[in-house]
Formats: structure tokens, sequence, C-alpha cells
């Protein structure tokens, strides 16, 4: 490394070239999202009966796409992506708006906006903007500015907005995702243990009003949760036919496109939501486990990035993305085995979906964008430091 | 290298991201822990399950109603069959499949075809029908193949059976399998086999002879075998149909036709019940219901009799001296001439440039003897007299000119010119020479067999405005004589007597001259000895006759081509004092006119209607007994 040392010198500073900063993407984490994808153009071909119609070719052509979105945005100068996270953040605050109201007019649940090419969820774009604008936020502010309960009323309300602009769509699931991104943010920026304490027993005596906010459906599938056998031919069915096409997928799995559950269309959503079912059912708990470990490995990249940050907004923007990446899959996963009741939270890079994709590269690009700025020195509120 | 200020946060940072890695790493080890539950621990119960408990929904398609007539005879009825069915989805390669099945069963090139057709257009999982009418044989073969043929199933269904066969296949029409442009959501036009109905009551009454669809839950194993039934909706049966049909009229009036290209309307004058509907030639609706080959297809619709069509409401005919009915009673209520006043006939019948021959010299006639002798110069000039809207409204108050109501496909309204009729449609002025044509019921007079039947029945109640009815209104209405309520047409009782007088010398007339003498009724019995039929005759010349060939005079039918021939026309009422049932007889091209052909055929129907009364009498049980004994063939 030592005669890498020009090159950390101008690192810190910040005024890299392009093609010094693609040497500096780190391609073993690109890989590792290409195997991942992988697993996914697999399972979407085996869902459509091994066909690369209507699903897996689109998806594949999605994740080129956000490849090359993950490295246009691991270029962009950290402290760039600084100065816009607000506007970022309240350009999806917009969108969600927009989605809403549309939605109200429409007389249903809508959460897209349809560009023709491709269906914007802005609720899914939130994921990445509730992270960069409370990293924003929090750059530079210490940890005894955390004591003071006015710093913490911003970030607070930064969070309440889009959460009950999701809510409202209804879309309990990315709604969830979006607080705890947030509750880690707040947490790993320092906020009192004490203060989470007060606000989780006053979270739990809200319930009551919340349950009453929920619409019938969603009730139900709490309901459903609590007692699969409530109602086995309903709500329950999903999870009891997932569960089933699981534990019958064994140890080493029905083999490839041999998943009678999701072949006979037991299976319900088995492109989007229940996609880890049909790769446990056909490739076993060997598969599973190997698509877990490579999450666990994604997580492993994504916290040593933060820890490597010598900027306060990359650690917190690092370690953010990544806790959102987890709760992704990790809701996902425990939904279909039963863990949680059903709620529509996507499998990161394998479910079927437009957004999804594109938002997870997205957010895989801020993480590798830290990674290539790791050593810039950043003053407190953005910009070059003075030092 | 980092800031002072700083490090007390970052050592805070690392302190809470190793514990949040920590508690992520717990939750991960969670999944883990469950996957090897579900995966290894549970296995074999989720295996079982996952044999065992697949649930599927199945469309039970409901059974269609039956039609009867009006004593519960079956006209069409429901029969058991054995089909092949194939679902392509699990039929690796349906060209294989279909190749191996034509080893066991004879598949025709053109079927096949439709197979594959209709695969493409259907969802994969979706049974397509290939084979129906199995013989135990095949459906044994089948099944004993069955592992070569994956897909291929047998199934049990119900298909149309028309037990009268030819009788009254244009009345009842027939099932044929769902068009694509019949197609309109309903799941149950999806199911295999599925047939509506497509010509006559089958498809006037479709919906209602359809029924409901049911749904059965099924669970089946990983292969599709059935393990059990969990839920089961059984849906509506199509509702019957009773007909006001005597199937035994029926029968008896398409047999006395034979092979006469001809229509029957049986009508009851007070309830308009309509007793028999048949249109000769025939076809046998079974064929349809089963599926015609093309062969078949061409032998019916390329005949010159013209078997397809139902030419008791789809013909539409120039009524000829039937038409004299409604002229008579318009002279009568216009007063153009008293019923006593004789007009003198001398064979011709001159108006201006017009010269009108009548068929015979029949010298001086009064009003009966004109409609007994059908004296074609008395016609002329009482309708030169009246003109012809007077004429018209007369024609449209006893049923011609419009639709009966009965809304059968295809019925006629058949025409009824008058003055503005002409002007509006051919943009001609009405001439005189014109409604000289109409006062015979030719030129451009057309009217249905059935508009014929309503005419003479109401000439026959009395002057009541009985209209047609096919369908008993509700079953309570059981009662003899319990009709509608019937509007009065305001026809003097003296103008009907006359007019009947005169009907009823057409057939009884003194000393035999009149055409239809052949026609008496011929009851021995005290009691109905004195039973009479009155009618009308009429013989209605299709093509133009030249003058020449009238100065020649009459030629015999015989040297002419079959569709040259004229149309042999009678209608009748009986008993002549007290009128219940009217008939419309029309022979196509016959071999002689309307007396000697069609008023025979009247004479020979009413005498067996009498017989059985059937608006009056309950069926006899032994009747009953022959018919069902009718044994649907194999």
């Amino acid at each position: 490394m030592s005669d890498m040392g020009f090159l950390t010198a101008r690192l810190r500073r910040g005024d890299m070239s392009a093609v010094e900063k693609l040497w500096q993407i780190s391609w073993s984490f690109v890989l590792l999202l290409c195997i991942i994808a992988s697993f996914g153009f697999a399972m979407l071909y085996s869902a459509a009966h091994g066909s690369w119609q209507p699903w897996a070719f689109p998806q594949l052509a999605r994740f080129v796409v956000g490849i090359a979105l993950l490295i246009s945005v691991a270029l962009i100068d950290i402290r760039t992506i600084m100065r816009y996270a607000y506007a970022f953040y309240i350009a999806v605050l917009v969108l969600l708006i927009v989605v809403d109201v549309n939605g109200v007019i429409g007389g249903g649940a809508r959460r897209w906006i349809d560009l023709g090419f491709i269906n914007l969820q802005p609720s899914e774009m939130m994921k990445a903007g509730i992270v960069l604008a409370l990293a924003r936020y929090f750059q530079g502010i210490s940890i005894d500015d955390m004591g003071n309960p006015l710093v913490l009323l911003m970030p607070v309300v930064m969070l309440v907005v889009p959460f009950g602009l999701i809510l409202i769509q209804p879309d309990l699931g990315t709604a969830g995702v979006i607080v705890m991104g947030a509750v880690v943010m707040f947490f790993l920026a320092g906020m009192r243990i004490w203060k989470f304490i007060l606000i989780g027993v006053a979270g739990l005596s809200a319930i009551p009003i919340a349950w009453s906010m929920l619409r019938e459906y969603q009730q139900n599938r709490v309901l459903t949760f609590l007692n699969p056998e409530r109602d086995p031919l309903g709500a329950g069915y999903h999870i009891l036919q997932s569960k089933i096409a699981l534990g019958s997928g064994g140890l080493f799995g029905k083999g490839f496109m041999q998943g009678t559950q999701s072949y006979l269309n037991f299976l319900p959503e088995r492109q989007t939501d229940f996609i880890f079912t049909m790769l446990a059912e056909e490739l076993g708990m060997v598969g599973a486990l190997s698509l877990l470990s490579l999450y666990v490995i994604v997580m492993i990249y994504g916290f040593a990035i933060s820890f490597r940050a010598r900027h306060q907004f990359g650690r917190l923007v690092a370690a953010g993305i990544t806790s959102t990446l987890f709760f992704y899959f990790f809701i996902n996963m425990a939904m279909v085995m039963g863990l949680i009741p059903v709620v529509g939270v996507p499998l990161p890079l394998i479910s079927y979906g437009g957004t999804a994709m594109l938002n997870l590269m997205f957010c895989a690009g801020l993480l590798m964008n830290v990674w290539v700025h790791r050593d810039v020195q950043m003053a407190a509120r953005g910009g070059f430091s003075e030092l | 290298m980092m800031v002072n200020r700083d490090s007390e946060w970052v050592r805070m940072f690392n302190r809470r991201a190793a514990v949040l890695a920590g508690g992520q790493a717990v939750l991960v080890s969670t999944l883990v822990g469950r996957l090897y539950y579900l995966q290894v621990v549970e296995s074999k119960r989720y295996a079982m399950l996952a044999e065992d408990n697949r649930i599927n929904m199945q469309l039970l398609p409901p059974p269609r109603g039956r039609i009867l007539d009006r004593f519960g005879q079956p006209l069409a009825v429901n029969q058991q069959n054995f089909r092949v069915l194939i679902v392509p989805e699990q039929a690796r390669a349906l060209g294989e499949t279909l190749e191996a099945l034509s080893r066991i069963i004879t598949l025709s090139e053109f079927e096949r075809e439709r197979i594959k057709k209709e695969a493409s257009r259907k969802r994969g999982f979706l049974p397509v029908t290939v084979h129906e009418n199995l013989t135990w044989e095949e459906m044994s073969r089948i099944q004993v193949n069955a592992p070569d043929l994956p897909g291929v199933s047998i199934d049990l269904g119900l298909t149309r059976f028309y037990p009268q066969q030819e009788n009254a296949a244009h009345l009842l029409g027939y099932v044929a399998a769902v068009d694509e442009a019949d197609l309109n959501g309903d799941p149950l036009l999806q199911l295999p086999g599925f047939r509506i109905g497509k010509e006559g009551i089958e498809k006037v009454y479709d919906m209602a002879l359809r029924g409901k669809a049911g749904a059965s839950q099924i669970e089946v194993n990983a292969f599709g075998r059935i393990i059990r039934e969990l839920e089961r909706n059984e849906g509506e049966p199509g509702a019957d149909v009773v007909l006001t049909i005597d199937e035994r009229i029926q029968h008896y009036a398409a047999e006395r036709l034979g092979g006469e290209s001809a229509s029957v309307v049986v009508m009851d004058v007070h309830t308009g019940d309509l007793l028999a509907l048949v249109s000769n030639p025939s076809y046998d609706a079974n064929a349809f219901s089963r599926g015609l080959t093309s062969d078949e297809w061409k032998a019916l619709s390329t005949n010159d009799h013209k078997p397809l069509v139902n030419k008791t409401v789809a013909g539409q005919y120039s009524p000829g001296s039937t038409f004299k009915l409604a002229v008579t009673l318009a002279a009568l209520e216009n007063q153009v001439i008293s019923p006593e006043q004789t007009l003198s006939c001398n064979g011709r019948y001159v108006l201006g440039n017009y010269v009108k021959r009548c068929h015979k010299v029949h010298g001086a006639v009064n009003m009966t003897r004109a409609i007994s002798l059908s004296c074609d110069s008395y016609f002329y000039e009482i309708a030169r007299r009246l003109g012809v809207d007077k004429i018209a409204a007369m024609a449209r108050r006893l049923g011609l000119g419009d639709v009966s109501g009965i809304g059968l496909p295809g019925e006629q309204r058949g025409l009824v010119p008058t003055e503005a009729w002409k002007k509006s449609v051919r943009n001609e002025k009405w001439s005189p020479g014109d409604t000289l044509n109409v006062g015979i019921g030719q030129g451009d007079v057309l009217a249905t067999p059935l508009q014929l039947a309503v005419m003479a029945a109401r000439v026959a109640n009395g002057g009541l405005g009985v209209k047609p009815r096919l369908v008993r209104p509700a079953l309570s209405a059981e009662g003899p004589d319990e009709g509608p309520v019937l509007p009065s047409l305001g026809i003097p009782d003296a103008h009907l007597a006359i007019l009947k007088q005169g009907m009823f010398d057409v057939v009884n007339g003194p000393g035999g001259t009149t055409t239809a003498s052949k026609a008496r009724l011929r009851f021995k019995e005290p009691d109905r000895r004195d039973w009479t039929m009155s009618g009308k005759t009429g013989t209605a010349a299709v093509r133009r006759i030249s003058i020449a060939e009238r100065e020649a005079g009459a030629r015999d039918p015989g040297e002419l081509p079959w569709h040259l021939r004229d149309n042999a026309l009678f209608v009748a009422f009986a008993p002549s004092n007290q009128p219940r049932y009217a008939i419309a007889v029309v022979v196509d091209h016959a071999m002689g006119g309307g007396g000697v052909i069609a008023a025979p055929i009247a004479r020979d129907i009413m005498e067996r209607l009498l017989d059985l009364d059937p608006s009056r009498k309950p069926r006899a049980d032994d009747e009953q007994v022959a018919t069902t004994a009718v044994v649907p063939p194999a």
C-alpha cells in the first residue's frame, strides 16, 4: 500500500478522477450482488414454468440497468450527495403525496406512478430517502447535542410525515421498514437509550389506537398470523401453503423447476413476495441457507464500509442502508416462514419488481459511494473541510 | 487521524453498530433455526401435507332444464355420455398425445385441428373436449392406456337428447358448442363441451334452461388425484320449460305431411295454445347436439325443401284465397255490398286496362256462395269497392302483418300492403290492379302459416283477439278452458256468421261442388256424427302467369318443375258450431290446389285433434306408456 500513498492523500481531499474512483469500487461486492440476482433469475425462470417470459428476462434487463445505476451513484462526489440529500428526500415526499392523492381519487390503494416503462413506487424510494436525509441531519451533531430534545424534534418530523403517508396507502410492510431504518439511524446517531425505552412504552400503549386504524384485511392478517387455523381456506391459506411448500422441500429440495406446490399454483404471488418459499421448496434448506449466507456477506461488507468511513455522514448512510437491506430480507423470509404476519415486502434483488430492484441497486450504489469516498474529509455541515 | 472531538462519537458509533450487527445476527439465526425446524424437523409432515393437501376448485355445470309438452312428455332431455378430455398444460406435447389417442379412438384431422385451436385459445389448465359419446370399449381402452396419455381424462357428461328426433326439431331448436362470439365472461361457457341453445325454444329460453353453475372444492394430491371433496355447492339446475304443444298431434301432423315441403300450425281458438307447430321436412336435432359431419351439414343446407328453415314462422307465403276471410269481413264492415246481393261471374273481370280471370265461370254468386266457390270475380269487385287500406286494416286486426309474440328466432312479420307502404318502400303509386291482386290474396300480401292459423282462430272464436302461446304460463293454470281474457276485435257476430256460413259450405257445401268437399269430418259416433269443419282453401301462384297460359287453361301441375308449382293452403276450424281448434296447412309447390292437397291433411289432423281433445282431456295412460317406451339410442 506504500506506493498508493499519493492516492490516499488525494482520496482524502476528494478530488479523484472518475477512473480512480472506478478503481476504488469494490468489484467483489458487485459480483456478490450478481450472484444473488442470479438466484432471482433462476427462480423467476422456474416460476414461469421454464420460461424467460414474463418475469426472468425483464428482471435481468432491470438488473443490468441497476448495475449501471450503482456505478453512476458510486462515482458521484459524496459531498454532492450530502448537499442534495434533503432535496432528494423532499422530492420523494412530493411523489408520495401525489400517489396518495391519486389513490384517493382512484378509489383504492395505489402505490405507484406509471411512467410508461416503469411503475415508480415512491414508498420504495423513501427507504433510501429517509436514510440520506437523517444522515445529512445527524452529520456533525455530537453526542452532547443529541442530549437536547429539540435537536431530535426535526428528524422525528422527517420520519413521521412519510411514515404516515405510506401507512395510509396502505402499505404496512414498507412503512415498517422505514420506521425500523430510521430507528437504527437515531440509535447510531447517539440518541439516549432511555428515550428509546420511553418511546417503546408509549408505542405499546398506542397499539389499541393503531389497531382501530388498520384496515380490516390488515387486522385479519395479524389475527390469522396469531392463529393460522382460524381460516385455513382464507387469509391463513397463504401462510399454510407457504409452510407446506417450505417444509416439503426438505434438506436438498425437490429440484430446480420441480416444486409441486408452486407448480400447481398453490403458492400465491410466487414471483414476488413468496419467491423465497419457492426457492426453499425447489432448492431445499441448502439453497435457502446459501442465499441467506450471501445476504449476510452483503451485511458484513456494509458494516465494514461503515466502520471504515472517516465521516459521520458516510458511517450513518452505510449502516442505515445496510440495516434497511437487512429488514427487507428478514421481514420477507420471516413472513413466508410464518414468523410474522403477511406483509408485502419483496425479497431484495430476487422478487420480481422494477422499483424495488432499482431502489436496491441505488442503495447499493450509495454503499459503494461511501466506500469510494471513505477517506474524504467533510465539514460538519457538508462541503469541504477547512482543515 | 480522526479529529479529537469526533473520537468520542466514533467510539459510541462503533459500540452501537456492533450491538446492532449482533442483534441482526441473532435475528438471522432465528431464520436459520426456523428453516431447520420447517425443512428438517417437520419436513416429513409437510411433505405429506404437500402430497395430500392440495385444494382445487371445479365448476359444476348445472343440468340443463328439460323441455316438455303440455302433458309433461319429454321433448328435450339430458342423457349421460362418456367423453375424453385433455388438459393441454398436463399433456407434455399435445400433438403427440393426440397421436397416441388416435390409435385408440378415431380422430379425424378436422377434430385434431379443432382441439389444437381450442387449446391455444383457452388457458392451459382448462380441459378441452377431445371426443364425445364414447362406447364402453373405447372408454376402457383409454383407461388402460392412461399412463401413456398424460393430461387425458374421462368425464361423465350430459348431452342433450331429443326423444322426438325429427318431429319438433324446428320448434325446439338445438344446442351446440359455444362459439367465440357467445363468450361473455360467464365461466360456465368456458367449460369443456358446454352447450348453449342455438335455435328455437332452446335459444329463446336458454338462460332459464341453463341454470346456475355450482362449484366443488376438492383436495387433490401431487398427481391431481382427488382425495376428498371439501365443499360442494350444487348450483341450480336449469328450469324445465313446459310447452303448449301436444307431442301426439305434433307427431301425427309431421307423419301426415310425409315428404312434402309443408307446414302445419294447430291452435286452440280460445287460449291461443299452439298444439302443433310442424315444419317439414325436418332434421334430427340430436345430430346437432353431437355435432354434424360436414356431409350431413351439406345435405341439410343444400336441400331445396329447406329443412333448416322453420316455415311455420319464417316462411312467408301469398295467402291466396285464404285471405278472402279478411276481405269478406272488411266488405261487411264497410257495407260496400249486402250479403244477399249477387254479382255475376263470367270467368273474367275487366277494370279499365286490367283483365283478370276467375278460375271458373260461376254465374250469379252472393257472398256465402262466393266464399264457398272462392269466386275471384266477386272478390275483385268488392276489393275495388273497398280500396286496399280498408282491407289492410281488417287483415291487421286478424293478426296478419306483424310478429305473433311467441318469440321464436327467425319469425317473419309477413306483409299487409297499403297505399302508403308502396309509396314509402317502392316509391310507386298504388294502382287499382294492385288492389285486385290483394283482393284474392296475391300480389304483395304475405303471411306466415302461424298468422293464417291466428286469423282462422280469431274468426272461429267470435272475433276475439286471441294470441298464440307456445309456453304454458304457469303450472297452476292447468284447468281446462282457463285461457287469457281476450279483447274483442269489434267484429259484429252477424258478419262472422255470414263468413262462417261460407266457410262451412267450402267443406260441407251441397252437392259436393266445392273444391274441399273431400275434406269432411268422418266421425261415426252418434254424439259426434254432426261435427263439421269449416275452412277456406287457397291456391297461390308462385310465378307470373302469362295471358297466353291463362287462355290455354289450367295446366297439370305435374308438367311443371317442382319449384314453379302453386302453393296449396287451407285454413280451418272445428267443430263448426262450437269451434275449439284452428288449423293452417301450407304445402309448398303442391301437386294440386288447397282443396285437393291441403284440406285433406287438415281434415285428418283435425279428426285426430278432436279425438284427443288435448285442451280439455287429460292424457290417457296407455298413450303415455307408448311414448315413454321410446328407448334412446346407445
